[in-house]
């Protein structure tokens, strides 16, 4: 097993050294200076230009430039934002908390309901609910995000009023951020109602953000328990008399499972793309909304810290994957 | 919990509650995250609304609702006779604001001022807007004539250098903070957690979140601000910020979408002002290439667009047709010019006495919204169909935003502009040197026109001192505009501002900014 991760993480380093050049290059290959973004529609005078040009560094070879930046992470500095003038690192982890929250409960969200229907959808394979749930995963997985949060927060926010429509706790509660995770924050301030409260602002972002990954995963465990229902082995353990539940529940789900992770890993890199939206629509602090921003103003110590990390973070994610399918099928870890 | 976070905190819960309770709190739901709270570094008004407006003042005022300019921090002003020498008597008795993390021990003085101003003038630092301005062109020196009187000495004389000290760049900063931060190797913080003279005191700011202030109680301003605390729930997104006005989750929003301001205005739990902007938006022909270097030309152009149906379809009605380049709001608005008509036929015949025929053009539409344009593609294709009524073949560009400002300057540009502008210190100025001037030529005049008989008047009105005066030579220039149609100028935008019955005594500020010093709530 030892072997194993170690030889996972020195991919590691060929993948970290290619992040850095991509999200370094990716920035300055869009067009647009951010320099007259700054300026915006009162310009910027030709003295001036070049001030600020020598200020950012711009004057000196590019290979300099991606050099001093590439130092500077291996050294744990990701610079300084241009606009806000604070370290990128910093800004990172006041917002990270935020997304990881949403996107944690998003994806147990999805778990939670979409295994149990993909495998009840596959016993009962082509009867009226397997039916209704495939097409309710194809139309979630076709729905555009933007509209599907909306209609929710039209719905149940607007008209019934159950949930708030946006935010991640009444403005009523305030305390300091000990974790940035406010389901926790909220419990340790010991303030009457702020954990309700950081629950009912969580329900609706995270159905929506729930929604797409929920439907791959339904339909994904639903083909590979129908994979796995078809072998010998299956018709053997029924053959002996094992109860349906134990058939299915140990005998095939297990088996089943490989592809199901494999979907649920590359969900998180889906879940941060989605986040982007879904913070934006429910005012949710966290890192989409930020890297957007920072893209619009050409902020370039931002987007290109801001992509490595979450390149990293889905390269962690990854490898643990990865570790599931040796913990699952111990065919794999012993290769 | 420090005990003013529990009042912000008791505060809110006041209004959730709606009980009549002795603090009140405001919530604005705003559009967007500040880029920090030192409001010199930046030019977006989004960071004004949070840092210059709550925060911060200025020596002298914009008043609120208005372009006029009122004492500040300076109770008064003198202008020696020949304009170049500008003093500012200080009010006594101004205090800083007393924070969690700051306990001033003086109250403002001369000090302050000259170092609000000099850090521009001296150091290094994206002091963008202080430079937009030409402020370094202009001011040669700053003085201290004694603890309460500060002297500016100015390169020229310049009528709208008074108005200038009321935009947000000028906000005056602690020097003793300033200090303080500078010693304990924090400069930094100046733009992280302020401390000013204004109305209300910084408390806490979550990032894309929320930012909260409380009252200044040693407000300068008897009885102001109204409120005790103000909130601001940032909702980047309209129509969320619009069902959290419903729900009752803020009570003032800006920037609502066109389509639902007629829902908003029959609903009867919302109110919406609404005010002519003060901004202009327009086309710029390139007027140094032929044949838009002919004033006739560009003429028939102008008189072949249909502003109505711009404003009906661009602007969703929430536009007014412009005439002039300055907005009707500003002083000097010559309501006399009369407009192009809007006459196919008869453009159609100028352009053929002028002998052009087959002429085909560029039309550049911007890639972002703007409040002067919500949607120049839309705008663009609405005036392609119009110039194609008069046999004008139009082909419609556009490029990123960066590119598309730096490129627009060229003088050599094919093709007509689609632009904008929004007024920064309510100054005619502001508009006619700035955008049309022959200095601006290859910059912000997009143009690229250089009339003398025009610009002599904008420069000569620059220089007088008597507001009357300047007033009738603004409108001048604004005929010899009309004759000589550099641009076709479409539209102004209307600002609605949505919020809740019980908010009292706001006004829209034609210079753009939300400003709640007056701002109070029924019980």
């Amino acid at each position: 097993m030892l072997r194993y991760l170690l030889s996972r993480l020195l991919t590691f380093v060929p993948t970290f050294i290619g992040v850095c050049i991509i999200s370094f290059a990716f920035i300055r290959v869009l067009p647009g200076d951010p320099i007259i973004v700054m300026a915006g529609e009162r310009g910027v005078s030709e003295e001036r230009y070049q001030e600020l040009y020598e200020q950012f560094g711009f004057d000196r070879p590019i290979v300099v430039q991606f050099w001093d930046y590439f130092t500077g992470v291996l050294q744990g500095d990701l610079g300084t934002s241009y606009v806000t003038k604070r370290p990128v690192w910093d800004e990172f982890f006041s917002l990270f908390p935020a997304t990881l929250e949403l996107s944690i409960c998003a994806i147990l969200l999805a778990i939670l309901l979409g295994i149990p229907a993909g495998v009840i959808a596959a016993v009962n394979r082509g009867k009226f609910f397997d039916r209704a749930l495939m097409s309710s995963a194809l139309v979630g997985y076709s729905m555009p995000i933007f509209w599907w949060a909306l209609l929710l927060i039209i719905v149940f926010s607007g008209n019934l009023g159950w949930t708030p429509v946006s935010g991640r706790i009444d403005l009523l509660y305030f305390f300091d951020a000990k974790t940035g995770f406010m389901l926790i924050d909220s419990l340790l301030s010991g303030q009457d109602g702020a954990f309700q409260s950081a629950v009912r602002h969580l329900i609706l972002p995270a159905i929506v953000l729930a929604t797409i990954p929920l439907a791959v995963i339904a339909r994904q465990t639903r083909s590979a328990m129908l994979e796995v229902l078809g072998e010998d082995y299956i018709r053997t353990a029924r053959a002996k008399g094992l109860a349906p539940m134990r058939v299915n529940g140990v005998h095939a789900l297990r088996n089943a499972m490989i592809p199901v992770i494999t979907v649920v890993g590359l969900s998180v890199g889906m879940l941060l793309a989605g986040a982007i939206l879904t913070e934006t629509i429910f005012s949710w602090p966290g890192i989409g909304k930020w890297m957007v921003d920072s893209i619009y103003r050409r902020d370039y110590p931002v987007v290109q810290g801001g992509l490595l990390l979450v390149a990293l973070l889905v390269m962690v994610v990854n490898l643990l994957v990865d570790l599931a399918y040796g913990l699952i099928n111990p065919k794999i870890r012993k290769r | 919990m420090s005990l003013k976070s529990t009042l912000t905190a008791a505060g809110v819960f006041a209004l959730l509650a709606g009980s009549a309770s002795a603090q009140s709190t405001l919530v604005y739901c705003s559009e967007g995250s500040p880029e920090g709270f030192d409001p010199a570094l930046y030019t977006s008004g989004t960071t004004f609304d949070a840092s210059s407006h709550p925060i911060y003042n200025r020596l002298v005022e914009f008043e609120t609702g208005s372009t006029n300019v009122i004492p500040g921090l300076a109770e008064s002003w003198e202008v020696s006779e020949d304009g170049t020498e500008v003093t500012f008597n200080l009010r006594e008795g101004v205090k800083f604001h007393t924070t969690d993390y700051f306990t001033p021990s003086r109250e403002l003085n001369a000090d302050d001022v000259i170092y609000s101003f000099m850090r521009q003038l001296e150091t290094e630092g994206s002091w963008e807007y202080f430079n937009a301005m030409s402020m370094p062109d202009l001011v040669e020196s700053i003085e201290k004539v004694d603890d309460m009187t500060v002297k500016f000495n100015l390169t020229r004389p310049e009528a709208p250098f008074i108005a200038n000290l009321a935009m947000d760049f000028a906000s005056i900063q602690s020097k003793e903070y300033a200090d303080a931060m500078e010693e304990a190797g924090t400069p930094e913080m100046l733009n992280q957690q302020p401390i000013g003279t204004g109305p209300f005191e910084f408390v806490a700011y979550q990032k894309d979140a929320v930012i909260r202030y409380a009252a200044n109680p040693d407000y300068w301003k008897e009885g102001l601000p109204k409120v005790d605390n103000l909130v601001f729930a940032i909702t980047p997104d309209a129509s969320v910020r619009y069902q959290k006005l419903q729900a009752g989750e803020c009570h003032v929003m800006p920037y609502p979408n066109p389509a639902d301001i007629q829902a908003m205005k029959d609903d009867e739990n919302i109110n919406v002002m609404e005010q002519e902007g003060l901004n202009v938006g327009y086309l710029a022909y390139n007027t140094q290439m032929a044949p838009f270097d002919n004033p006739k030309v560009r003429k028939a152009l102008n008189m072949a667009i249909d502003k109505q149906a711009i404003i009906d379809v661009v602007f969703q009605g929430s536009g007014s047709i412009a005439k002039n380049p300055i907005p009707p709001t500003m002083w000097s608005y010559n309501e006399a010019v009369e407009d192009d008509p809007f006459d196919p036929e008869a453009a159609q015949r100028m352009l053929e006495e002028e002998g052009v025929t087959d002429l085909s053009m560029k039309i550049w539409a911007m890639p972002v919204q703007r409040p002067y344009n919500p949607n120049a593609r839309r705008m663009a294709e609405l005036m392609q169909e119009d110039f194609s009524n008069i046999g004008v073949d139009v082909e419609i560009v556009s490029y990123e935003w960066g590119e598309y400002l730096d490129r627009s300057k060229a003088m050599d540009r094919d093709g007509a502009v689609l632009l904008g502008w929004t007024g920064d210190n309510g100054d005619p100025d502001n508009f006619l040197a700035v955008l049309l001037g022959c200095d601006a030529v290859g910059g912000s005049n997009r143009a690229q026109w250089c009339y003398e008989p025009f610009d002599d008047i904008v420069q000569e009105a620059k220089t007088l001192s008597s507001q009357e005066e300047r007033a009738e030579l603004y409108k001048e220039a604004q005929v010899i505009f009309k004759e000589q149609a550099p641009w076709a100028t479409i539209a102004h935008s209307v600002v609605f501002m949505p919020m809740r019955p019980e908010v009292e005594g706001y006004k829209v500020h034609p210079l753009g900014g939300h400003i709640f010093t007056e701002v109070g709530l029924a019980e």
